[in-house]
């Protein structure tokens, strides 16, 4: 009983000290802020961007307004009602030309949004991201490292994770052989959950010790920061695990444990599968080929999942909430009759998003110990 | 107006042939998934009721698979966005 605590405890300690490895994914956000300030704008389409002149002048974009809080930004903008804005502007770090720029987002608040010789424009083909003023292409680029909204959710996120499992974990040495109560048991089962179902089934009686702060830590962030997401106010309703980028840091960190853990049976039945006739590997090696490809791809795969489906869940609920004011924009008593249904509609689908929410952590986590046990897989003995 | 004269108008129109065939994608790909899950609790209920002591283990592996088999439906709606906005 004793040790059985003793052993949980040294899971918790090594869990803490995985978490502030996705405080890396900052870095790659200046990746994704480039990505989506470019790609993700209607205005690059030409006829796109005629009907969003026309409907700038008619005050409600649901388009916009859908892309506005599923993608990342500079400010939390938290209440807008009529000519009041509530935001957080955020800080602005920038690398460029080998110096350090930073600076608050507030001083973008100006005629020309531009500051220091940035500029952040709000339309154009860079909407939302921060360029050089009279840059040449083919000059040195802009490296954006800012505190955006996802970075600073991911930050409140891990704050909240840190302080949730150091109080368990404390409450673990405490009580030694008492019954758990309190927090302990609230995520206690939770905590067995992962470790027979998902890491001892998969990877195995004997290793699957090594991989549990990995995965515990996987399971617990991606589900925390989907059900932060579903909160429409501060300090939740940032689309954290509905960002490619930080979906692509998770299985990048995945697939770097499945490969330094892959022993020689692994690489040796990618190469050679067993089981395969030898017509498929021998003149033209299709069976290798096509297993070195499976390589990349269930990292990949595991990153658009996750990301796909939050982000698709986040559209829906806020399509249906653009639908009310659409309507309302023909006809006020319309917008009235078909907020009825729309809010219906809405509250079922943030109840499908909370059983989504779980769902994808846990098949996150499964697929990642899958993969491990995999890598880590002895032959069996005939 | 002669045929040609017709398709050279629509041909100047593809940025909304490309939009009408960004839905027509999703909507094939929804079937798909679609079929896919209805086999898969269709199945499921059936061996429920084979044996009904097994239903913890059953609804687990069903809702795993009806996670992977959503998650290609995504990628289909993931290029259809693609299409959309790029």
């Amino acid at each position: 009983m004793r040790r059985h605590f003793q052993a949980i405890l040294k899971l918790f300690y090594r869990t803490l000290l995985v978490i502030p490895l996705f405080l890396f994914s900052p870095g790659v956000n200046s990746f994704a802020s480039t990505q989506e300030g470019v790609s993700l704008n209607p205005a690059n389409d030409s006829v796109f961007s005629k009907e969003k002149i026309e409907k700038k002048a008619e005050g409600f974009n649901a388009g916009d307004m859908i892309m506005e809080h599923v993608t990342d930004n500079h400010e939390w903008h938290i209440l807008e009602i009529g000519h009041f804005k509530l935001l957080i502007p955020l800080p602005v770090i920038l690398f460029y030309d080998g110096q350090l720029y930073t600076f608050c987002s507030s001083r973008f608040h100006n005629e020309e949004r531009s500051y220091q010789g940035f500029s952040l424009p709000e339309e154009g083909p860079e909407k939302g991201k921060i360029v050089r003023l009279g840059a040449i292409p083919g000059g040195p680029g802009v490296y954006d490292f800012s505190i955006t909204k996802t970075v600073l959710a991911i930050f409140i996120s891990a704050f909240l994770l840190l302080v949730i499992f150091i109080s368990i974990a404390r409450s673990y040495s405490r009580n030694r052989s008492k019954a758990p109560k309190g927090m302990q048991s609230l995520l206690e089962p939770l905590i067995l959950f992962i470790r027979d179902d998902i890491a001892k089934s998969s990877i195995g009686e004997k290793k699957y010790e090594k991989y549990m702060p990995y995965l515990l830590t996987i399971f617990f962030f991606i589900f925390l920061n989907n059900i932060l997401g579903l909160i429409p106010i501060f300090p939740g309703g940032a689309n954290v695990t509905g960002n490619i980028a930080v979906t692509m840091v998770m299985a990048v960190f995945t697939f770097i444990l499945t490969t330094v853990s892959g022993n020689k049976h692994y690489w040796i039945d990618i190469v050679n599968t067993p089981g395969v006739p030898w017509w498929l590997k021998l003149p033209i090696p299709l069976m290798p080929v096509v297993e070195i490809i499976g390589v990349i791809t269930k990292p990949f795969v595991l990153m658009v999942r996750l990301f796909a489906n939050m982000a698709a869940g986040h559209i829906i609920t806020l399509g249906f909430i653009s639908l009310i004011f659409i309507f309302g924009a023909m006809n006020v008593a319309l917008g009235y009759g078909v907020s009825v249904g729309a809010v219906a509609f809405m509250i079922f689908m943030n109840l499908l998003e909370l059983l989504v929410a779980f769902i994808q952590a846990y098949v996150f986590t499964l697929l990642s110990a899958l993969y491990f046990g995999l890598a880590t897989i002895e032959p069996e003995h005939h | 107006m002669t045929l040609l004269a017709i398709i050279l108008q629509i041909a100047g129109n593809f940025a909304a042939i490309a939009k009408m065939g960004a839905g027509l994608g999703a909507g094939i790909a929804v079937i798909g998934a679609g079929i896919g899950i209805g086999n898969i609790g269709s199945s499921a209920l059936e061996s429920i009721a084979r044996q009904p002591e097994a239903v913890g283990d059953i609804r687990s592996n069903m809702i795993i698979a009806a996670a992977l088999v959503e998650g290609v439906a995504f990628f289909a709606i993931v290029v259809c966005l693609l299409i959309l906005f790029i």
